[in-house]
């Protein structure tokens, strides 16, 4: 059962990102490497799991443009390889990505980026098929579980076939759905990696310019031909979708909503740059209406209309109707957000000018009517017992103490939430992974402007790794003026606690040569203190003294993610003692749920007394030593 | 087991660490097992634990569907807390969806901050009811303790959504799957739990 399953032609369920992991074991890949991002995070997890059974190497790298230079090594010497990164590790990536592109590939490569239409788990829905195209790579797009596996499969073979890596662009919708899968055959190639001492592998020649746009020639020829680009409807239609990803699914039930699948054409393209350009051509010839579903930026309809725009003599007059015409698009306007059936229905309706009935279903204004109150929300939080939340409670303390309008920078991880309420909105900037060293470097030099606010930035453990290290080094060599936290949780917590290089495993459990942040501070010669964050007063009190110091310093604030502390454990038991508790006679304004705001925290109305959540809970005990009164007890059988 | 609309648009909603991308993987894993085709999408939030979470579930004879189902399409809504279950049911339920609750609330931040009011379970079971009419209101939380952990509530909530004889395959397909998925303690847990739920809504 599930993605090592031996036989093939057998059905099984998988999530999008195990069949992305199948589908490369069903090429044969010996090689894998990413950094943990949203939606595409459980690929390599999922390859570790097999990787003894299938003898591969699979690792967790500090970066997706270290990642991708390991998956190239391998590949130059002629083995197939694998990296996986979300949209914005692309841009990590992309100046080693370009120069790739140029110099070319070996043994079979693919390249899978999860675009996050909608920015479910990101903080932005980057389209990462533009930057693909300035890179001169192919671009496959699944549209459902099951392609995600068969396109991956087949993009080693025309990355072998072309000596170009080849982008699989999958979207959170696929990424993250699961359905049943049939199975290929696991492949079991017996290559031997090999690297002579006459190999080269160089970006240096103007003629490479030539031949990658020969490749790309070559494979727009071959993307005509391919399975993945599939048409339903009837001969010769006038009326034409052109889909790619699971729009074309949204699509397609969405005309038979409409009940307009039987005159309605649908051109599910698989493989979207470079254009299958003949198989358009045929298809546009026999329509006068145009409709493009893509997600997220109008990539395929772009670029389908400059492809009309040079054949205007065969082709006549077609209405195009999309993202630039404004008639595909949701609540926010064109080109933002995600698609779904309804989306479509609602805009396919309007352009095919037919009546769109459904079910009936409540605005917000009438379900609250119905309710007769408010539906109350439910904001962004951190975890019940979340270390970020006591570290931020500390920062949030020392500042005032401090009294000198301390500026807080901030960076990518569950820390972001750190720019709302649960992290008392304390961080003032968020970009990317590591820009919040680098901008805090930069504020921290403006001292002989007259910027004279301590500046302390955060960043979490993985981070540090990923992109803090060259921004400290910076700090270092130029004198720059300002405190960095460390949120250290001991794992990547966000993305589902993958290792890093500070942990003492890898991503296959093997024992690593763990790197030890303090280490790196100290080669780094910037003085750095550690205090645990559940150890609130002493890490306010840190807090203070290192906000008197002046140029770069570290403090890491240093305590295991709840969830991770926790799995497997029976959890500390934590309860209020009402005989204790006073209520709102305590005069801390609910200090545990109103002010400290940990979700485990709960009001217990009838009897006017704080109450804990047992099954929210996760035992940290902090609220126990914040609670003026001391009512509440924790029961430790964790530490 | 009642008659099979293709597809069965299941919904299963709550907060994040509930368990709901679990409860949904156990669906699609039997109707796997048991011959369907199935797709489930996933919705969550950024935050790990504490956002609101939503899957949806198409099982089908043998056509592949996209991961979302379209408003007011839903067959069941298993709903792991009550204003989570209303939210979903207001977009996706239609007279005749099935709705399935654990009626132990999980209180969102502005509620616990005073600043919104979480509203009566009463009043919201009351208006579920003027929306569907099949709704099964389960204490899925105090009977998961009962099988050990109320964070079993997710299997509890699965044996339920079996119990009701809404799925076009049997329990067996479900009992199989918890001991392929699950090991040792974990796996009589769940098991304990999910035989709980079937047995409060099958009778």
């Amino acid at each position: 059962m599930g993605v090592c399953e031996e036989l093939a032609g057998v059905r099984v369920a998988l999530t999008g990102n195990e069949s992305l992991a199948r589908g490369a074991l069903e090429a044969g890949v010996a090689y894998a490497a990413s950094y943990p991002g949203s939606p595409t995070a459980e690929v390599l997890g999922t390859l570790a799991r097999v990787a003894k059974m299938f003898n591969l190497y699979v690792e967790w790298s500090v970066n997706e443009k270290v990642a991708m230079e390991g998956a190239a090594a391998a590949s130059f010497t002629g083995l197939r390889s694998l990296v996986v990164m979300k949209a914005d590790g692309l841009n990590v990536a992309l100046d080693f990505a370009s120069a790739l592109a140029l110099s070319g590939t070996r043994g079979g490569m693919v390249i899978v980026v999860g675009d996050d239409p909608g920015a479910h788990s990101s903080v932005r829905e980057e389209d990462s098929r533009n930057l693909c195209k300035a890179l001169h790579l192919p671009i496959w797009e699944p549209s459902s579980v099951q392609e995600a596996k068969d396109m991956t499969r087949e993009a080693f073979a025309l990355s072998e076939e072309l000596k170009l890596p080849v982008v699989v662009r999958c979207v959170t919708r696929v990424c993250h759905a699961s359905g049943d899968v049939e199975l290929g055959e696991i492949a079991r190639p017996e290559r031997r990696p090999q690297f002579g001492r006459n190999d080269r592998v160089i970006t240096f020649s103007i003629q490479l310019h030539a031949r990658l746009e020969q490749k790309l020639s070559r494979a727009a020829v071959m993307a005509g031909d391919s399975i993945f680009n599939m048409y339903t409807g009837p001969d010769k239609a006038a009326r034409l979708v052109i889909a790619s990803g699971p729009s074309a699914m949204y699509a397609r039930e969405a005309l038979d909503m409409l009940e307009l699948a039987g005159s309605v054409g649908v051109l599910k393209l698989g493989i979207t740059w470079p254009l299958p350009e003949t198989l358009l051509l045929n298809y546009l010839k026999n329509a006068s209406e145009v409709v493009f579903t893509e997600e997220v930026e109008p990539f395929v309809e772009d670029n389908v209309l400059a492809l009309a725009a040079r054949h205007w003599d065969e082709l006549g007059s077609i209405r195009f109707y999309g993202k630039r015409s404004g008639h595909v698009a949701g609540p926010a306007g064109a080109g933002i957000g995600e698609l779904n059936p309804d989306l479509l229905a609602d805009s396919l309706a309007k352009i095919f000018n037919v009546p769109r009935t459904e079910q009936a279903v409540l605005t917000s204004q009438e379900a609250e009517a119905l309710l007769g109150e408010k539906m109350p929300g439910r904001e962004l939080a951190l975890c019940a017992g979340c270390p970020h939340r006591a570290s931020f409670w500390a920062i949030r303390t020392a500042l005032e103490l401090d009294g000198r309008e301390g500026i807080v920078l901030g960076d990518i991880g569950c820390y972001t939430l750190g720019i709302a309420r649960t992290g008392y909105y304390l961080l003032q900037t968020m970009h990317c992974m590591g820009a919040g060293v680098g901008i805090a470097g930069g504020l921290g030099k403006l001292d002989r402007f007259g910027f004279n606010k301590p500046v302390i930035t955060v960043v979490g453990d993985s981070t540090f790794y990923h992109a803090a290290i060259p921004a400290l080094v910076n700090a270092r060599y130029n004198r720059a003026n300002f405190m960095c936290v460390v949120l250290d949780n001991e794992t990547t917590a966000m993305t589902g606690h993958q290792p890093h290089p500070g942990r003492q495993a890898t991503a296959t459990g093997e024992p690593a040569d763990t790197v030890y942040m303090e280490e790196i501070i100290r080669g780094l010669n910037i003085p750095y203190a550690i205090s645990d964050p559940y150890n609130v007063e002493d890490t306010i009190n840190a807090v203070c003294d290192m906000l008197q110091q002046s140029g770069p310093r570290v403090l890491i604030m240093r305590r295991t993610c709840a969830l991770a502390a926790v799995k497997g454990k029976q959890k500390n038991r934590v309860y209020v003692d009402w005989d204790k508790c006073i209520g709102d006679a305590c005069g801390c304004g609910r200090f545990c749920s109103k002010v400290y705001a940990c979700p485990a925290n709960i009001w217990d109305a009838e009897h006017g007394k704080a109450r804990i959540d047992e099954a929210v809970c996760n035992g940290c005990g902090v609220c126990a030593t914040l609670c003026p009164q001391r009512a509440i007890v924790v029961e430790r059988t964790v530490e | 087991m009642s008659a099979f609309v293709e597809p069965l648009n299941i919904i299963i909603t709550g907060v994040g660490g509930q368990g709901n991308v679990l409860a949904s993987q156990v669906v699609s894993v039997a109707a796997v097992e048991a011959g369907y085709r199935v797709v489930v999408g996933e919705t969550f939030g950024v935050s790990q634990r504490g956002g609101s979470v939503m899957s949806h579930v198409r099982i089908s004879k043998n056509k592949t569907y996209g991961p979302l189902i379209p408003r007011g399409q839903a067959g069941v809504i298993a709903g792991f807390e009550p204003l989570e279950t209303l939210r979903v049911m207001f977009n996706y339920a239609n007279p005749d969806t099935v709705v399935i609750m654990n009626d132990r609330p999980n209180y969102p931040l502005g509620c616990l901050l005073g600043e919104d009011n979480y509203p009566e379970p009463a009043r919201i079971e009351d208006t579920i009811r003027r929306r569907v009419t099949r709704l099964y209101c389960l204490p899925a939380t105090e009977l998961a303790k009962e099988a050990g952990s109320p964070l079993a509530a997710n299997m509890v909530m699965t044996g339920a959504l079996v119990g009701s004889g809404l799925l076009p395959f049997g329990r067996e397909y479900f009992t199989r799957t918890i001991e392929i998925l699950f090991k040792d303690g974990v796996r009589d847990l769940n098991l304990t739990a999910f035989e709980l739920g079937y047995r409060l809504v099958a009778g």
